[in-house]
């Protein structure tokens, strides 16, 4: 007994520091890119690898914000993320309330309609000509109405409003409520932890696309920011050589790139709390429903 | 009628979102007839000639068909390899965690990559592994080896979106997982534990299975998705230096359709990946239904 509870001790061990350098190696990245993106130049000549560097320079940080556009980019992005999400909001919630009503004739086959879409799609280039068709194209708008609504969201917040009790909405009902009101005073408070889930989930595909912004944009005044942060790095093969050896500046090149992918990192950390929580929560929800 | 008016202001609300998924899901679908014909931007949709099946026996027959075939399933089957199984060890590691605060830690650290975007996760790689001053090249530098160029370097491309993958999803993938334990019975264990069995008896009669539902379900996602072999990550991660080896369906795609306009050939192969994406779903659906119960 006495050496398997051993053995179990060096495995319980062996387990937690497994795991302590799992994390270290999800983290170490963002620490890296931080550190670079302080370095200045001469100290990474002087010293060669640089973790925690003696001094800082905020070069690289001005740079990027003035000269590459970035703060542009903020604007686009910021406008997508927030009228983006809103309307995503509101477009999946009016849907998924009328469709979480099990009396209302048609629903079945109106679930099949949305059900569908998610095993079959059009694909890229019909979906392409549609928007441009649309005359969505070089608008903020080919960010925004392509991606109206995920079904996989609508199918959560469904799921969720049939758990809801329906005494509640009869009885508001009884009252003289009408359904806007039953709909916005007493079944949206009784749902934001869904709602701020699928917000959540919603921001941050709007914060984190980066394609849809390549294949729509072409005027480079709506370039949201992770389109510029992808020009701005993949710059490297042109330009790292250079940077380099060019000691003369505050900071290299490679530190400019990574103050420009710290600038996109920032707003998701600050938000990384509730993210954490809810997502969480919002992947448990989806599952239940399978 | 009455139905009509008694439900009104269901129907109404339901509209906005029913026109969103009739016009921009069901149209492009329509779109697919343009494979079938041989599509002029100028000509427009009605006037372009048609083409019979030409473009999909043109894809099928391309000197390319093979090697974007045989990109997209080997990237494709190396993630799901590497991708399923990470999540369900970090979770059965996590499970045997007794300290509150650090399986929370761990959990909190191993979640981030999951919210960054891949543009995000390229600029991290660029920082650690660009060829002139990325870290990992700086310290095979200093150790007296060759630098290696591992953002362009065909060998390297495979390896690079299989890890890069792996790190970003397995902390999100352990969510899942650690639900479904948490929801295990705490006297299976007991009763295993009196009957003698080992830790790793305990782990292959009662944890396991516990979560074999929950594996079994996401490997059918995976493998219906085995088609996509993840475009956004490639899309940023290929360039002309390593596209051979890293030149999926999808990216293939774009390039034909949206920047050389053979608009008909890409849509072609865009149905072609669908309905086998569609087939492959539809039936692992009914393969995991037979199985339910009968693989432990």
């Amino acid at each position: 007994m006495s050496t398997t509870s051993k053995r179990e001790k060096l495995l319980q061990g062996v387990n937690y520091a497994a795991l302590l350098l799992a994390g270290l190696i999800c983290l170490f990245p963002f620490f890296y890119v931080l550190s670079v993106s302080f370095t200045p130049a001469a100290e990474v000549v002087r010293r060669g690898v640089v973790l925690i560097p003696e001094q800082i320079t905020l070069y690289a940080y001005n740079q990027v914000l003035q000269g590459y556009g970035l703060g542009n980019a903020y604007q686009v992005t910021l406008f997508r993320t927030l009228v983006g999400t809103g309307l995503n909001l509101v477009f999946t919630i009016l849907m998924a309330y009328a469709l979480s009503k099990k009396s209302l004739p048609g629903r079945a086959p109106l679930l099949m309609i949305v059900i569908f879409t998610m095993l079959f799609n059009g694909g890229l280039i019909p979906t392409y000509l549609l928007t441009r068709y649309l005359g969505l194209l070089d608008t903020v708008w080919a960010l925004i109405v392509p991606g109206l609504i995920s079904a996989f969201n609508l199918i959560i917040v469904k799921g969720f409003f049939e758990q809801l009790p329906q005494e509640i909405e009869e009885s508001a009902k009884v009252d003289g409520a009408g359904d806007m009101r039953v709909l916005w005073r007493i079944v949206l408070p009784l749902s934001m932890p869904v709602i701020a889930t699928i917000g959540l989930f919603y921001a941050v595909f709007h914060w984190n696309s980066y394609f849809d912004g390549i294949m729509y944009i072409r005027d480079q005044q709506l370039y949201p920011l992770q389109v510029v942060l992808r020009n701005i790095l993949l710059n490297f093969q042109t330009q790292t050589a250079d940077a380099v050896s060019d000691t003369t500046l505050p900071a290299s090149f490679l530190s400019i790139q990574m103050a420009a992918v710290m600038l996109s990192t920032v707003p998701i950390l600050l938000v990384y709390p509730f993210l954490q929580r809810h997502f969480a929560k919002g992947v448990l929800l989806g599952s239940v429903k399978g | 009628m009455r139905n009509l008016k008694k439900h009104r202001f269901m129907y109404m609300i339901l509209l906005p979102g029913l026109l969103y998924f009739v016009v921009y899901k069901y149209v492009p679908m329509l779109g697919l007839i343009i494979a079938f014909k041989d599509y002029k931007l100028m000509l427009g949709f009605w006037d372009s000639p048609w083409a019979g099946w030409h473009n999909f026996t043109q894809f099928m027959q391309g000197v390319y068909f093979w090697d974007i075939m045989a990109n997209t399933l080997l990237i494709s089957l190396y993630k799901l390899l590497f991708g399923f199984t990470a999540p369900i060890v970090l979770a059965l590691m996590l499970n045997e965690v007794r300290t509150e605060w650090f399986k929370r830690s761990v959990q909190t650290l191993t979640y981030l990559p999951h919210f960054v975007s891949w543009v995000i996760v390229y600029g991290l790689m660029v920082a650690l592994l660009s060829p002139g001053d990325g870290l990992v090249n700086q310290l095979l530098q200093a150790s007296g080896f060759q630098t290696i160029a591992f953002l362009t370097e065909p060998e390297w491309i495979r390896p690079l979106i299989v890890t890069s993958d792996v790190w970003k999803e397995t902390g999100w993938g352990a969510i899942l997982y650690l639900a479904a334990l948490s929801g295990i019975d705490p006297s299976l264990y007991e009763a295993a534990r009196i009957d003698g069995a080992s830790k790793g008896r305990q782990i292959w009669h009662v944890t396991l299975p516990g979560i074999r539902n929950v594996m079994i379900i996401l490997l059918i996602l995976k493998l219906s998705n085995i088609l996509d072999a993840g475009f956004d990550q490639i899309f940023m991660m290929a360039n002309v230096f390593n596209l051979e080896k890293a030149d999926i369906i999808d990216t293939w795609v774009y390039r034909e359709g949206l920047e050389r306009m053979n608009v008909s050939l890409a849509t072609a192969v865009g149905i072609f990946k669908s309905v086998i994406a569609f087939v492959l779903v539809v039936g692992a659906n009914k393969v995991a239904k037979r199985f339910d119960g009968q693989i432990w």
